[in-house]
């Protein structure tokens, strides 16, 4: 393992271009861009990739977004359309099958399951921030996996859900428990409300499980819900974060 | 030739003004907060603000301060990051009220804040009705992720020299770089000539 | 504009030292807390990157990009393994 490390550490990380194979719209303002990526050294489950774009005066705007593809899978990323985004809006709604994309990676090695681990995994998602989790949820059923999983998953709306239909169809020992926070459907019996201690000590695993966590999406609900699971006895380094930035980008 | 990506334009789609719009700019109707760390909240009865020069400061508490003169201005601001705000509106104590009170005669100063950030300018550059210590924006109190209770207010350079919860001025005998000077900014920062960087 | 994490700066940081550093172990000068760089506290929308400690705020590392050169500064790091 030290030494997978170790070689990790000294790849290099060179921009390159990789072409887009297809794009996937997934919720009104989300779409997943399955990449077809040249030089792609493989990738673990909840890394990302930075992506570059440059107009034609030479200006450039860079960002990162997590893979949402399983290691083994065509590489792919989903993004959200941001209100007053620069980059997002043209990820979303120009860029398209065929069209060069500079991009680097994977990087990451904090947040990032490879599927070892047998203890129960509990995945806490903030709207996009589903997205490396969905990743590690593909790697555990491509492996096959006996570690159960519990996805909380927090949406505004249930047209918010992405990968709603993949993860209606979840297999054994995955279970995905949703929270609409703004809007829900007539006869919605599920959560309705944010993230609060009462709906995680509901959810979460009990501490005595060992149980690893994985939480990712906007700052202010991975602190809640970090500090949550702490508060349930969870020990800190069992409780992984990825904060997202919140405002448009 | 590098790799361009295909109708990627950034956010400048029509160009701007170049009488009212320094070069590489994008007008934006919002008001983009960036921190360089967390906000500060100091409470009002402990604020103070000061003109240091070498061991004498002159002070004001909130309450001083607040009976200076003031006025409002409206103003256009361009940040480094490439956004322009145009008329915006704030109300202050100008900064010629305050070195004028404190006997101040230095070529530089070097405005620090809570948090411990620093930017330097002349005093030109902050004088002859250029500047001003600001409390109010829109007709409101300063909201604190903008600067409040109260920043410095330089519109005709870049926006962070418009240092937020500024506490005092020190006065300098040398143009002595302040945090993101110190880091490759230009010590000047005129947007007009695009002085982004040290060295441009 | 909330801050996020050190998981956002990977990238950033490999480019700079050419290694991934997520994992490594950074002690503040400040209080001598530690922490993994992606559990840092990362202010990226200012006109440059800086990370700070998340017990004590104190700045850690500044990152600036200027005209395509990366400028860093680890003046809050009293280690970095």
């Amino acid at each position: 393992m030290a030494g997978t490390a170790v070689r990790g550490r000294l790849r290099g990380l060179t921009w390159q271009v990789a072409t887009v194979d297809e794009v996937v719209d997934e919720t009104p303002r989300v779409r997943t861009i399955v990449l077809d990526v040249p030089d792609w050294p493989g990738h673990r489950a909840g890394q990302h990739l930075d992506v570059r774009l440059t107009a034609e005066d030479g200006y450039r705007a860079e960002r990162e977004y997590s893979i949402a593809s399983a290691p083994g899978e065509p590489v792919a990323i989903t993004v959200e359309r941001l209100e007053d985004g620069e980059v997002s809006p043209y990820l979303t709604e120009e860029l398209r099958a065929g069209d060069g994309i500079e991009l680097r990676g994977p990087i990451g090695g904090y947040f990032v399951w490879d599927g070892e681990d047998r203890m129960p995994l509990l995945l806490a998602a903030g709207g996009s921030g589903v997205v490396p989790l969905r990743a590690m949820v593909r790697h555990r059923q491509r492996t096959g996996s006996e570690a159960p999983v519990r996805l909380l998953y927090s949406s505004r709306t249930l047209d918010d859900v992405i990968y709603r239909g993949e993860l209606e169809e979840a297999s054994d020992g995955v279970e995905v428990v949703h929270t609409l926070t703004r809007e829900q459907p007539p006869g919605w019996g599920g959560y309705a409300r944010r993230v609060d201690a009462e709906l995680l000590a509901d959810v979460a695993w009990p501490a005595d499980d060992g149980a690893l966590a994985f939480v990712c999406g906007p700052t202010s609900f991975v602190e809640a819900v970090a500090e949550g699971l702490v508060d349930l006895g969870y020990p800190p380094a069992r409780v992984k974060t990825e904060r997202f930035g919140a405002t448009g980008r | 030739m590098s790799f361009v990506s295909r109708g990627f334009k950034g956010r400048r789609r029509d160009p701007e003004d170049p009488g009212r719009v320094p070069p590489g700019q994008y007008v934006t109707p919002d008001f983009p907060v960036l921190s360089a760390g967390p906000t500060p909240h100091t409470p009002l009865e402990e604020w103070t603000f000061a003109v240091v020069d070498g061991d004498e400061r002159t002070t004001w508490t909130w309450e001083e301060f607040l009976e200076l003169p003031s006025e409002t201005v409206t103003v256009d601001i361009h940040c480094v990051t490439r956004w322009s705000k145009l008329d915006t509106t704030w109300e202050g104590v100008s900064v010629d009220t305050l070195l004028e009170e404190a006997g101040a005669d230095s070529p530089y100063v070097l405005a620090f804040c809570d948090g411990g950030y620093t930017t330097n300018l002349p005093t030109e550059d902050v004088t002859g009705g250029k500047a001003w210590v600001a409390f109010g924006y829109d007709r409101e109190p300063l909201d604190p992720e903008h600067g409040g209770p109260a920043r410095l207010l330089v519109p005709h350079l870049y926006f962070w020299k418009s240092a937020k919860w500024v506490r005092g001025l020190a006065l300098r005998e040398e143009d002595e770089p302040g945090f993101w000077e110190t880091y490759g900014y230009h010590l000047y920062g005129d947007p007009w000539r695009e002085q982004r960087y040290a060295g441009d | 504009m909330e801050p996020i994490d050190g998981n956002a700066i990977g990238g950033l940081l490999w480019e700079v030292f050419g290694a991934e550093l997520t994992t490594a172990t950074g002690t503040c000068a400040g209080c001598g807390a530690t922490a993994q760089v992606a559990e840092l506290v990362v202010y990226l929308e200012a006109p440059g990157t800086v990370v700070r400690c998340r017990s004590c705020d104190n700045t850690l590392m500044v990152v600036v990009d200027v005209r395509g050169t990366k400028c860093v500064d680890l003046l809050g790091l009293a280690a970095l393994d």
